[in-house]
């Protein structure tokens, strides 16, 4: 279960720290690369920038979304992923506040497999991130490498 | 001319004109050839008595001398007047004494002078074909015969026929005249109202205001085309006018509508970042509160950790809040598309999941059948939902209640309502009912943010309809509302 790579895409610190937390509370012992903003995302996926010369055939288990990020926004790295062929079918949970119905339909019309709402009580995003890891990274079956 | 009245204006002017002239000009004719044939009857006459004035005077001793070979030769002297067919004379006891017949036409002409004479005194009468007059032949003061002058009246009668002739030639040419001036008098008057009538059809059908009638001449006709034009021009003007108010008003409901739209751009992008931002911080406070309570509950004493739940508590009824706030907005901005919605089946499946949240309630819930009603489908689920709830929660104090959904009649309008016989409300306070954030029941008692109502009015007002209430304390309160 290890050796399957979490992506956390957050600007906020405390939300990440939060997030990590509720991760730990639910002993999800995988690594978890955080990304801050969309370029950072992107750099890591594809190996560009910081990350240049990183095995892009790894791709993360699961990539946790959020919507507003600094300089490309969640919904357009999302965009970039589904666009391409190495990470076209990598499962990606948006994780945001807005529940705006506008954020909802783009995030699903761009390929979101999942889209989950921060819950302002703790005690109810610790349950998420339960639910999460465990479907994510338990019970789905990633794509198969051929089909990338 | 049986049907006059419908006459085309020009057609009446022309009649008008023929039948005047031709009535005047009968009338004068008749009355000239009446008096002059009056004239002319008098001149015979009195030419006649003359002539036989002067037989009588040089037959006189002819008569005396009973010598009627010379007074046949004084008869004879009448030869000379043409007109005068035949001529006798009588003797005192009225016998035929000589007589004189025009060489022409004497057969009749003699044939016709009396064998007799009966009449003494002077006198005249006008046979078929010939004036007779008869003189008496005085001598001495004594009557001694009477002369008899018969005048043809083919002269009179020739005449006659000349006047009928030249007038009826003057009654065909005036009336030509008279068709020829009321045709152009009639042009004068007729085109104008002509014109007039086809400017103000043309007006009619095409609704064209431009047009303008000629006005050809200043009198009555003058005037009216006149007003008319004035009043066409007036006509357009204020055409022009409202045209132009109504481009105007247009302009204005455009510029309206762009800071409307830019005004719900911006509370949409205020609302998009309230849910993200205002959120996140009280994210951080509850999980890191939580985390405080998890990892140094040992350092805490009760007291702090009380205090902390309740920051936590505050926290997530903040969010609850934000929560809240953000669904009335969405309330307002959302567009609404209106279907038929079958309100019974709606409010019995609100009130099934109500009772399935909380099965130990004892409510006795009841929907009048039927009831439907034209809106949108999402945002009426939302108002009914949030009046049910209401009522559910009002009536958590009391162990049984009664919640009724139907319809009544107010003021001519049906009105739907839903009814409840829990805590109710004082009639005081029922303007404060319908503000956001407005509580009515201390959070203690009743809990809710104070936007559920907020919100029904909301949706209410956007179908066009309107919400009320009646209620009082621990008797009920009663929900209208139109559509």
């Amino acid at each position: 279960m290890s050796d399957k790579v979490i992506l956390l895409v957050e600007d906020n610190p405390d939300d990440e720290a939060l997030t990590l937390r509720a991760l730990k509370k639910n002993n999800i012992q995988n690594d978890v690369v955080v990304a801050r903003d969309g370029v950072e995302a992107l750099d890591y996926l594809f190996g560009t920038g910081n990350h240049t010369g990183r095995d892009t055939s790894v791709t993360p288990s699961v990539t946790l979304l959020d919507l507003k990020l600094p300089k490309i926004d969640g919904l357009e790295v999302l965009k970039k992923i589904r666009a391409d062929e190495r990470t076209k079918f990598m499962p990606v949970v948006i994780l945001t506040s807005s529940k705006e119905e506008q954020d909802l339909i783009n995030g699903y019309k761009l390929g979101a497999n999942s889209y989950i709402r921060k819950p302002v009580d703790f005690s109810q995003f610790i349950e998420a991130v339960r639910q999460l890891g465990l479907y994510w990274l338990l019970l789905n079956e990633a794509a198969p490498l051929g089909s990338r | 001319m049986l049907s006059f009245h419908n006459l085309s204006i020009k057609h009446k002017l022309t009649w008008l004109g023929v039948l005047t002239s031709a009535s005047a000009l009968i009338l004068a004719c008749a009355a000239f050839v009446a008096y002059d044939v009056k004239n002319f009857y008098d001149d015979m006459v009195r030419s006649a008595a003359t002539q036989a004035k002067i037989i009588g005077y040089n037959s006189a001793a002819t008569i005396l001398f009973i010598d009627p070979r010379s007074a046949s030769e004084t008869l004879a002297a009448l030869s000379t007047e043409p007109d005068i067919i035949a001529a006798g004379i009588y003797t005192r006891d009225g016998k035929l004494f000589a007589s004189y017949a025009a060489t022409r036409s004497s057969s009749t002409a003699a044939t016709s002078l009396p064998k007799a004479l009966t009449l003494r005194a002077d006198g005249h009468r006008f046979e078929k074909r010939y004036l007779e007059l008869w003189q008496q032949i005085i001598f001495e003061r004594k009557v001694i015969g009477t002369v008899v002058i018969q005048t043809s009246l083919d002269a009179m009668r020739v005449r006659l026929l000349q006047y009928i002739a030249i007038a009826l030639l003057v009654l065909l040419i005036s009336t030509l005249g008279s068709i020829a001036v009321s045709l152009w008098f009639q042009r004068r008057i007729s085109r104008p109202i002509l014109d007039l009538a086809a400017t103000a059809k043309s007006v009619t059908d095409d609704k064209d205001f431009s047009v303008r009638a000629r006005a050809e001449s200043r009198d009555e006709i003058g005037q009216l085309v006149e007003t008319f034009n004035e009043m066409l021009a007036r006509i357009q003007e204020q055409n022009q006018e409202l045209q132009q108010s109504r481009d105007e008003l247009e302009q204005r409901v455009i510029e309206r509508t762009a800071q409307l739209e830019n005004a719900n751009k911006e509370l949409e992008s205020f609302s998009y970042s309230v849910s993200h931002d205002l959120r996140a911080p009280l994210r951080s406070i509850d999980g890191f509160s939580q985390a405080i309570l998890e990892d140094y509950s040992d350092k805490l004493d009760a007291e702090g950790q009380a205090d902390l739940r309740r920051v936590r508590a505050a926290t997530q009824r903040m969010g609850q809040l934000i929560d809240d706030m953000l669904d009335l907005s969405r309330v307002t901005r959302a567009k609404i598309t209106r279907e038929q919605i079958d309100l019974s089946a709606l409010m019995r499946a609100l009130g099934a999941e109500l009772q399935k949240v909380e099965p130990e309630r004892k409510i006795d819930f009841t929907v009048a059948p039927g009831l439907t009603a034209d809106g949108d489908p999402r945002l009426l689920r939302i108002a009914l939902e949030n009046l049910l709830r209401n009522a559910w929660k009002f009536t958590g104090k009391h162990p049984t209640a009664k919640i009724e959904f139907g319809i009544t009649q107010n003021n001519g309008n049906s009105a739907y309502f839903v009814r409840d016989d829990g805590a109710g409300f004082d009639m005081a306070y029922a303007n404060k009912l319908f503000g956001a954030f407005q509580r009515l029941h201390a959070m203690t008692e009743f809990n809710g943010t104070g936007v559920g109502l907020a919100t029904v009015q909301r949706i209410i007002s956007r179908h066009g309809g309107r919400v009320w209430a009646e209620g009082e304390v621990e008797k009920g309160a009663i929900f209208y509302f139109t559509l």
